[in-house]
């Protein structure tokens, strides 16, 4: 659906930062997350989780367990079948290991208790007999012909013959002549870059609540962003009809991606299947961090040329994505995400899947674009400082535009990179000279945003208040953003209306809450379900009125004769219209689904001022602001809030955040002691500046904004460290002592 | 589990002495209820020592402070005393995690939880303080650097337990200080850490000094070479470096998640020469 063509629309509640409507419940704790449901005669749910990298599972014997008062239920992988479809058997396998343990924390077992001490007990009763196997979590090292192989034949028909059995996948993007490019350039450098795998570190860990009846019939209730996902992927690896299953999503303590796949909510059903009993898990953090996602691990090869002035000539990048024992293909997305900032004639693109022993990789936060991104953002600072010239100059110079026929193919529309770098040129930031031992970072990034699926009811009350139902968790506001633009489109204040997220049962399927799509698309859906109301309340009127439904039109919250031809008649509101609405035909509600297109894709711009302890390597970030084109903020606050948590995020995984493994495949840091998130001390405030330049695809314009905010601030800080210790650092994260270890190898 | 609190150091020795299982002393709890919480311990009998006679208290004795095993480290902060005379002792118990733990925290649980990595401990040991230990026989006074014997090992024997901690008097124109490295601001775990307390003469040379190290060696180092590498000086800076290698070359580190051998060996010099600056300059002297 385009841009509503009015011209510029003066909106008057869109923009506003009113009040959210989840607030006092998640301050005072009354909001009710995955743990806080219960069900009378409930069971703890444990998993036994493998302590290898990698093992072939010989025998397990559950009699013992079985045999401790109170145990009323365990399972194993021969619990489950395996379904058909490839993504579901892996998610099968992922929850439940068969053959293999294919990473440390992998589940193997699991069991139902009436106390979390009789659970412990049967945890510890039941016996595996393991044969370890060679393993290998290094990307680089998992590539070669002769290492370790994690899963046989998994490789798609995409790889050419000849690579390791690990790699798994293989995608080219690109245009043009790289060979003429390069001969055209004045300079260019050639690095290879590795970054850490990055937890999503959302702080609620996953949970749910399952039962089962005798009858077949299911409920699930379960932290998530996406309850039809959890009942499709559910419903698959247990072999039931998805009406069979009702999904209920609790309030959400963040997931950032890592929420749009189930861990242990098939685990939890089986379990209330085998004990008929509702039985309720919930992760520890360091399940969580051992058996949920993580991103993916890479090592990327980056080349540029460039002339003097400081035209881009030629670019090219081979990226090897790890996302664990599992395949997958996000390389995709980095492949085609790398080089999308600029405008260019020759450009390449090469990506390779290869699977490890680490956990199966989730979605987080753009996934796949920040680690391509900080490689090829960091050999454009080298070139910019070799050349002597300014990054934003560069950035300016060669940036995509409209018209542009991007690195991956698809010609961009209106977008907003010109005008945000133009915005961080002309800002404060950028002019504030640095005082001695500071130095700055600039960076740019890129998301594509999505769509999808889409299923929106809005219900005219007879009080003339206004319910939204809707189908996406609320993991960043949306709540508001979808009241905001229901009120906006009917005419009535925002505290009339109240939106609330449905079970699977109670409204039409909608995607998972990922791509940074829900106050692009539920928006859209939102505002075309108010418009079908009003028509339908333009309809009641009419008859009222006794005239044709297209000579009434709608108007600030009222049905007004369409002119003067239309007859003289008083206007009706919205209130008015459904007080009455049971003698003029019945309740009046409007719908509206959707598969939408035409999200617009995302682009940012971060500066980061930093100083570095050249004597314990030890980063300060002094200051650093977010640019970014929301094509139109809903609600500023919320839009600020992704800015900045995402510029958060990517810092955390830029300085000190990454997977450690011992020599033995065991993960070292399964806890946030270990696993370093910036604590609030750590970092400066995070300014923000909202460009608004409207997506096309939107009636209001809107963009979404979720996700392009965690790309920059790899390379931000990177480009900001290096010009502090004057040696370019390759390598993520920049720990303390890996940056004290670079300035004295520097020192010679 | 049982849970006991008796009111009576008697009470506590006996009950202590006489368990036949495994059993752990409660004080703040912030290192004992994690450890339950993990599995990492499962103790038949839990001694909470918060009610014994006077381990709530500061009392002054003898020119210096007795300080009760179960003060908090919040308790300990908001003695203006305390923190005039040991400036160093009462910022490195401050720094143990967040104003929640502060609340709990004590630096005794902190001294016999035993970590290499303790931030109350190199301070303690600089400060030449004394735990007073009893148990089923008389009381003993113990210097706490003989208390850690290795990571989460003391020497304390069956049934024994710590009441107080004695930090003494001081001579006029003394102070001390204590730096830790972290990668982050706040909660979190020494990677390294440096505590230093000396005493300066009317000239403003040092004349006396104690150097101790953490995180870099099974338990707590007291470093006479590096304290020995200042005596005399006004901190110029061949004494400052000096020091600094006299502690990176005591330090016998480990490759671990937090940190390498060499960066470890670096850092503690570099905060030992920190700290040495902080303490000069709380105790008068002019650099
Ligand atoms: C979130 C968090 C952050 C933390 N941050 C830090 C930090 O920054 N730096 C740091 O050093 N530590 C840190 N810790 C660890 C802990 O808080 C400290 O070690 C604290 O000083 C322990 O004191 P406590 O009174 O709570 O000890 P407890 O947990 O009660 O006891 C600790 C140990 O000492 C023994 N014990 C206690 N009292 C006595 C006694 N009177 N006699 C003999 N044995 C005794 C116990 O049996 C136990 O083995 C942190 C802990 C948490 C949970």
């Amino acid at each position: 659906m385009a841009l509503d063509s009015h011209g510029k629309r003066e909106f008057k509640q869109i923009g506003t930062r009113v009040a959210r409507p989840d607030g006092i419940d998640k301050v005072t704790g009354r909001a009710l997350y995955g743990a806080d449901m219960s069900a009378p005669g409930m069971l703890v749910g444990r998993i036994l989780r493998s302590p290898h990298a990698h093992a072939r599972i010989l025998r397990i014997d559950t009699s013992e367990a079985e045999a401790i008062p109170g145990v009323k239920a365990v399972v194993t992988g021969a619990d489950f079948s395996i379904p058909d479809d490839a993504a579901l058997a892996d998610i099968s396998v992922n929850v439940m290991a068969r053959t293999k343990a294919l990473y440390d924390g992998h589940a193997v077992a699991a069991v139902a208790a009436t106390s979390a001490q009789a659970a412990k007990a049967a945890l510890k009763a039941i016996k595996v007999e393991y044969e370890v196997l060679p393993h290998v979590t290094d990307v680089d090292a998992a590539m070669a012909p002769d290492a370790p192989v994690v899963q046989k034949g998994r490789s798609l028909e995409s790889v050419p013959a000849g690579m390791g059995a690990n790699v798994t996948h293989h995608c080219e993007f690109g245009h043009g002549d790289l060979e003429a490019g390069f001969a055209r350039a004045d300079k260019i450098v050639e690095r290879s870059f590795k970054t850490a795998a990055t937890h999503q570190g959302y702080i609620e860990p996953h949970a749910c609540l399952a039962t089962m009846n005798g009858d077949g019939r299911a409920d699930l209730w379960c932290c998530t962003q996406g309850q039809y996902m959890v009942r499709t992927v559910c419903a698959g690896v247990l072999g039931i009809e998805a009406s069979q299953l009702r999904v209920t999503a609790s309030e959400i303590g963040g997931g950032f991606g890592g929420k749009t796949t189930v861990f242990i909510e098939p685990v939890a059903l089986m379990l209330a299947k085998k004990s008929g009993k509702p039985v309720k898990i919930v992760m520890t953090r360091d399940e969580v961090f051992k058996a949920t996602g993580p991103t993916v691990s890479t090592s990327i090869d980056v080349k540029i040329g460039m002339t003097k002035a400081g035209r881009i000539t030629a670019g090219a990048a081979t990226l090897r994505y790890s996302g664990g024992a599992f395949p997958n293909t996000t390389v995709d997305m980095g492949a085609q995400a790398a080089f999308a900032a600029y405008d260019l004639d020759a450009v390449r693109t090469v990506g390779w899947n290869i699977l490890t022993n680490r956990p199966k990789e989730s979605a987080y936060r753009a996934p796949g674009a920040p680690q391509a991104i900080y490689a090829v953002e960091s050999v454009v600072d080298e070139l910019c400082l070799a050349l002597n010239l300014d990054p934003l100059d560069v950035r300016i110079l060669n940036a995509a535009r409209k018209g542009t026929k991007s690195s991956y193919g698809p010609t961009f529309d209106d977008i907003g990179l010109l005008a945000t770098l133009e915005a961080a040129k002309a800002h404060p930031h950028y002019n504030t000279p640095l005082k001695p031992g500071q130095s700055r970072g600039v960076s740019c990034g890129f998301w594509f945003n999505f769509g999808g699926n889409t299923c929106v009811s809005l219900n005219i009350n007879t009080d003339g208040t206004v319910g939204v139902t809707e189908g996406n968790p609320d993991i960043g506001g949306s709540r508001a953003s979808i009241s905001l633009m229901a009120a906006e489109e009917l005419g009535v204040p925002y505290d009339k209306v109240r939106t609330i997220i449905a079970d699977t049962a109670s409204l039409g399927y909608n995607d998972v809450t990922d791509g940074s799509r829900v106050t692009f698309a539920v928006g859209l859906a939102t505002i075309k379900a108010a418009r079908d109301a009003i028509k339908k309340m333009c309809g009641r009127v009419a008859k009222i009125w006794g005239i044709d439904e297209d000579a009434v039109e709608w108007r600030d919250g009222a049905a007004h004769p369409a002119g003067p031809n239309a007859g003289k008649f008083p206007p009706m509101t919205l209130e008015e219209i459904a007080a009455i609405s049971f003698e003029t035909g019945g309740p009046i509600a409007g719908h509206y689904e959707v598969n939408a297109d035409g999200a617009g894709v995302s682009f940012g711009v971060h500066l980061c001022d930093l100083e570095v302890d050249k004597e314990t390597g030890q980063t300060t970030i002094l200051r650093y602001t977010v640019f970014q084109d929301a094509g139109k903020a809903v609600h500023p606050d919320y839009v600020e809030g992704q800015m900045q948590g995402g510029a958060v995020q990517g810092i955390g995984w830029a300085l000190n955040e990454e997977y450690i493994y011992g020599a033995d495949g065991r993960l070292l840091n399964a806890g946030f002691l270990d696993y370093r998130i910036p604590v609030a001390s750590d970092l400066p405030k995070i300014d923000t500046q909202i460009l608004e330049i409207p997506n096309p695809g939107h009636p209001y314009g809107v963009r979404g904004v979720g996700e392009t905010g965690i790309v920059p601030p790899l390379a931000a800080v990177s480009n900001a460290v290096s010009r502090a210790i004057d040696v370019r650092m390759h390598e993520l994260p920049m720990s303390p002592p890996r940056v004290l270890k670079a300035i004295k190898a520097a020192r010679g | 589990m049982r849970y006991e609190k008796p009111q009576t150091v008697a009470e506590a020795a006996r009950l202590l002495t006489g368990e036949k299982g495994l059993s752990r002393i409660l004080a703040g709890g912030t290192d004992v209820l994690v450890q339950l919480k993990a599995g990492l311990v499962e103790p038949d009998l839990v001694v909470d020592i918060k009610a014994l006679p006077g381990v709530r208290s500061i009392v002054a004795e003898a020119g210096g402070f007795r300080i009760g095993a179960a003060v908090s480290n919040a308790q300990l902060g908001e003695d203006k005393a305390v923190r005039a005379l040991w400036p160093g002792v009462v910022e490195a118990a401050n720094l143990i995690g967040s104003t929640q733990v502060q609340g709990r925290a004590t630096m005794v649980g902190n001294l016999c939880n035993a970590s290499p990595a303790a931030d109350a401990v190199p301070a303690l040991v600089a400060a030449g303080a004394v735990a007073r230990v009893a148990g089923p026989g008389a009381a003993r006074d113990v210097p706490v650097e003989k208390i850690p014997t290795g990571p989460g090992k003391t020497k304390l024997k069956r049934g024994e337990f710590i009441t107080s901690i004695f930090l003494p008097a001081r001579p006029p124109r003394s102070a001390d200080a204590y730096l830790r490295f972290i990668p982050r601001t706040e909660m979190d775990i020494a990677v390294a850490s440096a505590a230093v307390s000396l005493t300066l003469d009317e000239d403003g040379r040092i004349a006396a000094a104690r150097v101790a190290l953490g995180a870099v060696a099974p338990t707590v180092l007291l470093v006479e070479a590096a304290a020995k590498a200042i005596l005399g000086s006004r901190l110029e800076d061949p004494a400052l470096e000096a020091l600094a290698a006299a502690c990176s070359a005591a330090a016998s580190p480990i490759d671990d998640k937090r940190g390498t051998v060499e960066f470890r060996k670096d850092v503690v010099g570099v905060l030992a020469k920190r700290a040495a600056r902080i303490a000069y300059t709380r105790a008068g002297g002019q650099s």
